[in-house]
Protein backbone atom coordinates (compact mmCIF):
# COMPACT_ATOMS: atom_id res chain seq x y z
CA UNK A 1 0.00 0.00 0.00
CA UNK A 2 1.34 3.43 -0.90
CA UNK A 3 0.28 6.16 1.46
CA UNK A 4 -0.57 9.63 0.23
CA UNK A 5 -0.04 12.81 2.27
CA UNK A 6 -3.53 12.83 3.79
CA UNK A 7 -3.11 9.27 5.02
CA UNK A 8 0.18 10.20 6.59
CA UNK A 9 -1.35 13.20 8.38
CA UNK A 10 -3.88 10.84 10.00
CA UNK A 11 -1.01 8.98 11.63
CA UNK A 12 1.21 11.92 12.67
CA UNK A 13 0.15 11.84 16.31
CA UNK A 14 0.71 8.11 16.80
CA UNK A 15 3.93 8.30 14.83
CA UNK A 16 5.18 10.92 17.29
CA UNK A 17 4.14 8.74 20.22
CA UNK A 18 5.86 5.76 18.61
CA UNK A 19 2.64 3.78 18.96
CA UNK A 20 2.03 2.78 15.31
CA UNK A 21 2.16 -0.86 14.33
CA UNK A 22 5.48 -1.77 12.80
CA UNK A 23 4.25 -2.26 9.20
CA UNK A 24 2.32 1.01 9.17
CA UNK A 25 5.19 2.85 10.78
CA UNK A 26 7.48 1.68 8.00
CA UNK A 27 5.00 2.88 5.35
CA UNK A 28 4.77 6.28 7.02
CA UNK A 29 8.54 6.44 7.31
CA UNK A 30 8.96 5.60 3.62
CA UNK A 31 6.63 8.46 2.71
CA UNK A 32 8.33 10.89 5.08
CA UNK A 33 11.72 10.07 3.61
CA UNK A 34 10.81 11.61 0.28
CA UNK A 35 7.97 14.04 1.08
CA UNK A 36 9.11 17.52 2.02
CA UNK A 37 5.62 18.68 2.97
CA UNK A 38 4.89 15.81 5.37
CA UNK A 39 8.36 16.05 6.89
CA UNK A 40 7.72 19.74 7.60
CA UNK A 41 4.29 18.93 9.08
CA UNK A 42 5.86 16.29 11.31
CA UNK A 43 8.77 18.50 12.41
CA UNK A 44 6.55 21.49 13.10
CA UNK A 45 4.08 19.40 15.12
CA UNK A 46 6.90 17.85 17.13
CA UNK A 47 8.42 21.25 17.72
CA UNK A 48 5.12 22.73 18.90
CA UNK A 49 4.74 19.88 21.39
CA UNK A 50 8.21 20.59 22.72
CA UNK A 51 7.24 24.24 23.23
CA UNK A 52 3.82 23.55 24.81
CA UNK A 53 5.42 20.89 27.04
CA UNK A 54 8.07 23.33 28.27
CA UNK A 55 7.57 24.14 31.97
CA UNK A 56 8.02 27.83 31.22
CA UNK A 57 5.03 27.93 28.85
CA UNK A 58 2.48 27.01 31.50
CA UNK A 59 3.73 27.97 34.93
CA UNK A 60 2.05 28.20 38.30
CA UNK A 61 0.91 31.65 39.48
CA UNK A 62 3.28 33.36 41.90
CA UNK A 63 2.61 32.26 45.48
CA UNK A 64 0.32 29.39 44.42
CA UNK A 65 2.18 26.80 46.45
CA UNK A 66 2.33 28.89 49.64
CA UNK A 67 -1.40 29.68 49.50
CA UNK A 68 -2.26 26.03 48.84
CA UNK A 69 -0.23 24.66 51.75
CA UNK A 70 -1.51 27.36 54.10
CA UNK A 71 -5.09 26.42 53.25
CA UNK A 72 -4.32 22.74 53.71
CA UNK A 73 -2.81 23.49 57.12
CA UNK A 74 -5.90 25.46 58.12
CA UNK A 75 -8.17 22.61 57.09
CA UNK A 76 -6.03 20.02 58.87
CA UNK A 77 -6.14 22.08 62.05
CA UNK A 78 -9.90 22.49 61.74
CA UNK A 79 -10.50 18.77 61.23
CA UNK A 80 -8.24 18.06 64.21
CA UNK A 81 -10.19 20.36 66.52
CA UNK A 82 -13.58 20.15 64.86
CA UNK B 1 5.40 13.77 25.91
CA UNK B 2 6.85 12.10 22.86
CA UNK B 3 8.11 8.60 22.24
CA UNK B 4 7.06 7.49 25.65
CA UNK B 5 7.92 3.82 25.55
CA UNK B 6 9.24 3.60 29.12
CA UNK B 7 12.95 2.98 29.35
CA UNK B 8 14.00 0.53 32.09
CA UNK B 9 15.53 3.31 34.22
CA UNK B 10 12.39 5.45 33.96
CA UNK B 11 10.24 2.46 34.77
CA UNK B 12 12.33 1.69 37.85
CA UNK B 13 12.12 5.35 38.86
CA UNK B 14 8.32 5.32 38.49
CA UNK B 15 8.05 2.11 40.53
CA UNK B 16 10.24 3.55 43.25
CA UNK B 17 8.13 6.71 43.34
CA UNK B 18 4.95 4.66 43.60
CA UNK B 19 6.45 2.63 46.42
CA UNK B 20 7.44 5.78 48.30
CA UNK B 21 3.99 7.27 47.76
CA UNK B 22 2.32 4.14 49.14
CA UNK B 23 4.46 4.43 52.26
CA UNK B 24 3.64 8.12 52.62
CA UNK B 25 -0.08 7.43 52.24
CA UNK B 26 0.06 4.72 54.88
CA UNK B 27 1.81 7.09 57.32
CA UNK B 28 -0.65 9.92 56.61
CA UNK B 29 -3.58 7.59 57.27
CA UNK B 30 -1.88 6.46 60.47
CA UNK B 31 -1.92 10.05 61.74
CA UNK B 32 1.09 11.87 60.26
CA UNK B 33 -1.15 14.24 58.35
CA UNK B 34 1.63 16.79 57.71
CA UNK B 35 3.17 14.37 55.23
CA UNK B 36 0.29 15.14 52.88
CA UNK B 37 2.17 18.32 51.89
CA UNK B 38 5.07 16.20 50.70
CA UNK B 39 2.81 13.74 48.90
CA UNK B 40 1.13 16.33 46.70
CA UNK B 41 4.07 18.67 46.01
CA UNK B 42 5.06 16.98 42.69
CA UNK B 43 1.52 17.35 41.34
CA UNK B 44 0.71 20.99 42.07
CA UNK B 45 1.39 22.10 38.51
CA UNK B 46 -0.46 19.20 36.85
CA UNK B 47 -3.58 19.75 38.93
CA UNK B 48 -3.56 23.51 38.37
CA UNK B 49 -3.00 23.15 34.60
CA UNK B 50 -5.87 20.75 34.03
CA UNK B 51 -8.36 22.79 36.04
CA UNK B 52 -7.18 26.03 34.42
CA UNK B 53 -7.62 24.51 30.97
CA UNK B 54 -11.18 23.60 31.90
CA UNK B 55 -12.46 26.59 33.89
CA UNK B 56 -10.33 29.12 31.97
CA UNK B 57 -10.10 31.64 34.80
CA UNK B 58 -6.96 31.90 36.90
CA UNK B 59 -8.63 32.75 40.23
CA UNK B 60 -11.32 30.10 39.82
CA UNK B 61 -8.69 27.57 38.75
CA UNK B 62 -6.61 28.23 41.87
CA UNK B 63 -9.63 27.79 44.09
CA UNK B 64 -10.68 24.63 42.23
CA UNK B 65 -7.15 23.22 42.52
CA UNK B 66 -7.12 23.89 46.28
CA UNK B 67 -10.52 22.22 46.63
CA UNK B 68 -9.28 19.20 44.68
CA UNK B 69 -6.27 18.79 47.00
CA UNK B 70 -8.49 19.17 50.06
CA UNK B 71 -10.90 16.60 48.68
CA UNK B 72 -8.01 14.23 48.02
CA UNK B 73 -6.93 14.69 51.65
CA UNK B 74 -10.36 13.90 53.06
CA UNK B 75 -10.87 10.97 50.67
CA UNK B 76 -7.38 9.54 51.01
CA UNK B 77 -8.59 6.52 52.98
CA UNK B 78 -10.65 5.55 49.92
CA UNK B 79 -7.61 5.53 47.62
CA UNK B 80 -6.91 2.08 46.25
CA UNK B 81 -3.26 1.19 45.74
CA UNK B 82 -3.87 -0.50 42.40
CA UNK B 83 -4.41 2.96 40.88
CA UNK B 84 -1.64 5.52 40.54
CA UNK B 85 -1.97 8.32 43.08
CA UNK B 86 -1.35 10.97 40.39
CA UNK B 87 -4.15 9.64 38.15
CA UNK B 88 -6.53 9.41 41.10
CA UNK B 89 -5.67 12.96 42.17
CA UNK B 90 -6.10 14.36 38.67
CA UNK B 91 -9.45 12.66 38.23
CA UNK B 92 -10.60 14.42 41.44
CA UNK B 93 -9.40 17.71 39.94
CA UNK B 94 -11.21 17.01 36.64
CA UNK B 95 -14.44 16.31 38.55
CA UNK B 96 -14.04 19.48 40.59
CA UNK B 97 -13.59 21.55 37.42
CA UNK B 98 -16.53 19.84 35.72
CA UNK B 99 -18.86 20.49 38.63
CA UNK B 100 -17.82 24.16 38.67
CA UNK B 101 -18.54 24.46 34.97
CA UNK B 102 -21.97 22.92 35.50
CA UNK B 103 -22.68 25.37 38.33
CA UNK B 104 -21.45 28.30 36.31
CA UNK B 105 -23.27 27.36 33.12
CA UNK B 106 -21.73 30.24 31.30
CA UNK B 107 -20.14 28.29 28.54
CA UNK B 108 -23.32 27.59 26.68
CA UNK B 109 -21.59 26.91 23.42
CA UNK B 110 -19.30 24.39 25.06
CA UNK B 111 -21.55 21.52 26.03
CA UNK B 112 -20.06 19.64 28.95
CA UNK B 113 -21.82 16.43 28.16
CA UNK B 114 -21.07 16.49 24.47
CA UNK B 115 -19.00 13.39 24.13
CA UNK B 116 -19.49 13.02 20.41
CA UNK B 117 -16.34 13.60 18.47
CA UNK B 118 -16.67 15.68 15.38
CA UNK B 119 -15.59 13.40 12.57
CA UNK B 120 -14.40 16.12 10.24
CA UNK B 121 -10.79 15.59 9.29
CA UNK B 122 -8.33 18.12 10.64
CA UNK B 123 -5.72 19.12 8.10
CA UNK B 124 -2.41 20.60 9.18
CA UNK B 125 -0.85 23.80 7.89
CA UNK B 126 1.08 22.78 4.83
CA UNK B 127 4.63 24.03 5.01
CA UNK B 128 7.83 23.20 3.33
CA UNK B 129 11.23 24.05 4.66
CA UNK B 130 10.28 24.03 8.34
CA UNK B 131 12.84 26.03 10.23
CA UNK B 132 13.23 24.71 13.73
CA UNK B 133 12.00 27.01 16.49
CA UNK B 134 14.57 27.10 19.27
CA UNK B 135 13.18 26.31 22.69
CA UNK B 136 14.74 29.54 24.01
CA UNK B 137 11.92 31.27 22.19
CA UNK B 138 9.70 30.28 25.15
CA UNK B 139 11.57 32.88 27.21
CA UNK B 140 9.79 35.55 25.19
CA UNK B 141 6.54 36.62 26.80
CA UNK B 142 4.71 37.01 23.47
CA UNK B 143 5.63 33.46 22.44
CA UNK B 144 4.26 32.02 25.69
CA UNK B 145 1.11 34.09 25.19
CA UNK B 146 0.63 32.74 21.64
CA UNK B 147 1.06 29.15 22.85
CA UNK B 148 -1.31 29.63 25.80
CA UNK B 149 -3.97 31.27 23.63
CA UNK B 150 -3.80 28.52 21.03
CA UNK B 151 -4.29 25.82 23.67
CA UNK B 152 -7.09 27.81 25.34
CA UNK B 153 -8.84 28.13 21.95
CA UNK B 154 -9.07 24.37 21.42
CA UNK B 155 -12.58 22.88 21.77
CA UNK B 156 -12.96 21.65 25.40
CA UNK B 157 -12.95 17.90 24.69
CA UNK B 158 -9.69 18.25 22.78
CA UNK B 159 -8.16 20.75 25.20
CA UNK B 160 -8.53 18.56 28.29
CA UNK B 161 -6.98 15.56 26.55
CA UNK B 162 -4.14 17.66 25.17
CA UNK B 163 -3.32 19.23 28.55
CA UNK B 164 -3.30 15.92 30.40
CA UNK B 165 -1.20 14.18 27.78
CA UNK B 166 1.16 16.86 26.44
CA UNK B 167 1.38 19.37 29.29
CA UNK B 168 0.87 17.18 32.38
CA UNK B 169 2.60 14.26 30.63
CA UNK B 170 0.16 11.51 31.56
CA UNK B 171 0.18 8.38 29.40
CA UNK B 172 -2.71 7.69 27.01
CA UNK B 173 -4.13 5.13 29.45
CA UNK B 174 -3.84 7.47 32.44
CA UNK B 175 -5.50 10.26 30.45
CA UNK B 176 -8.39 7.94 29.60
CA UNK B 177 -8.73 6.94 33.26
CA UNK B 178 -8.58 10.51 34.58
CA UNK B 179 -11.26 11.71 32.15
CA UNK B 180 -13.34 8.49 32.32
CA UNK B 181 -13.26 8.09 28.54
CA UNK B 182 -11.99 5.30 26.29
CA UNK B 183 -8.40 4.94 25.07
CA UNK B 184 -9.44 5.24 21.37
CA UNK B 185 -11.25 8.50 22.22
CA UNK B 186 -8.09 9.85 23.84
CA UNK B 187 -6.08 8.99 20.73
CA UNK B 188 -8.55 10.58 18.32
CA UNK B 189 -8.90 13.75 20.39
CA UNK B 190 -5.20 14.04 20.97
CA UNK B 191 -4.49 13.68 17.26
CA UNK B 192 -6.98 16.40 16.38
CA UNK B 193 -5.74 18.71 19.13
CA UNK B 194 -2.16 18.37 17.96
CA UNK B 195 -3.02 19.03 14.31
CA UNK B 196 -5.21 22.00 15.25
CA UNK B 197 -2.30 23.46 17.19
CA UNK B 198 0.08 22.81 14.33
CA UNK B 199 -2.29 24.54 11.92
CA UNK B 200 -2.69 27.52 14.22
CA UNK B 201 0.84 27.85 15.54
CA UNK B 202 3.27 26.69 12.87
CA UNK B 203 2.78 29.67 10.54
CA UNK B 204 2.94 32.13 13.46
CA UNK B 205 6.04 30.60 15.02
CA UNK B 206 7.76 30.26 11.70
CA UNK B 207 7.38 34.00 11.26
CA UNK B 208 9.06 34.64 14.61
CA UNK B 209 12.30 32.91 13.75
CA UNK B 210 14.82 35.18 12.15
CA UNK B 211 16.08 33.76 8.88
CA UNK B 212 19.78 33.06 8.77
CA UNK B 213 21.81 35.89 7.38
CA UNK B 214 22.54 35.41 3.74
CA UNK B 215 26.20 35.14 3.10
CA UNK B 216 26.13 36.94 -0.19
CA UNK B 217 24.16 39.96 -1.08
CA UNK B 218 23.75 40.51 -4.77
CA UNK B 219 22.35 43.99 -4.59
Amino acid sequence: MVLNCKHVWEHISEYLDDSLEEALREEVQRHLDHCEVCSAVLDSTRNILVLTGDDRTFSLPLGFSERLHRRLDDEMQRSLHG
Amino acid sequence: MLNTAPEPSRLAEAEERQRQESQLIARILAGESQLFHELIRPYERSVYMIVLSMVKDAADAEDAAQEAFLRAYTKLAGFRAEAKFSTWLISIAVNEARSRLRRRKTERTESLDDDSDDHATVSPAVLTDWREVPSQLVERHEVRAILQQAVAALPPIYREVFVLRDVDELSVNETAEALAISVPSVKVRLHRARLMLQRELAPQLQGMVKPEKRRFLWF
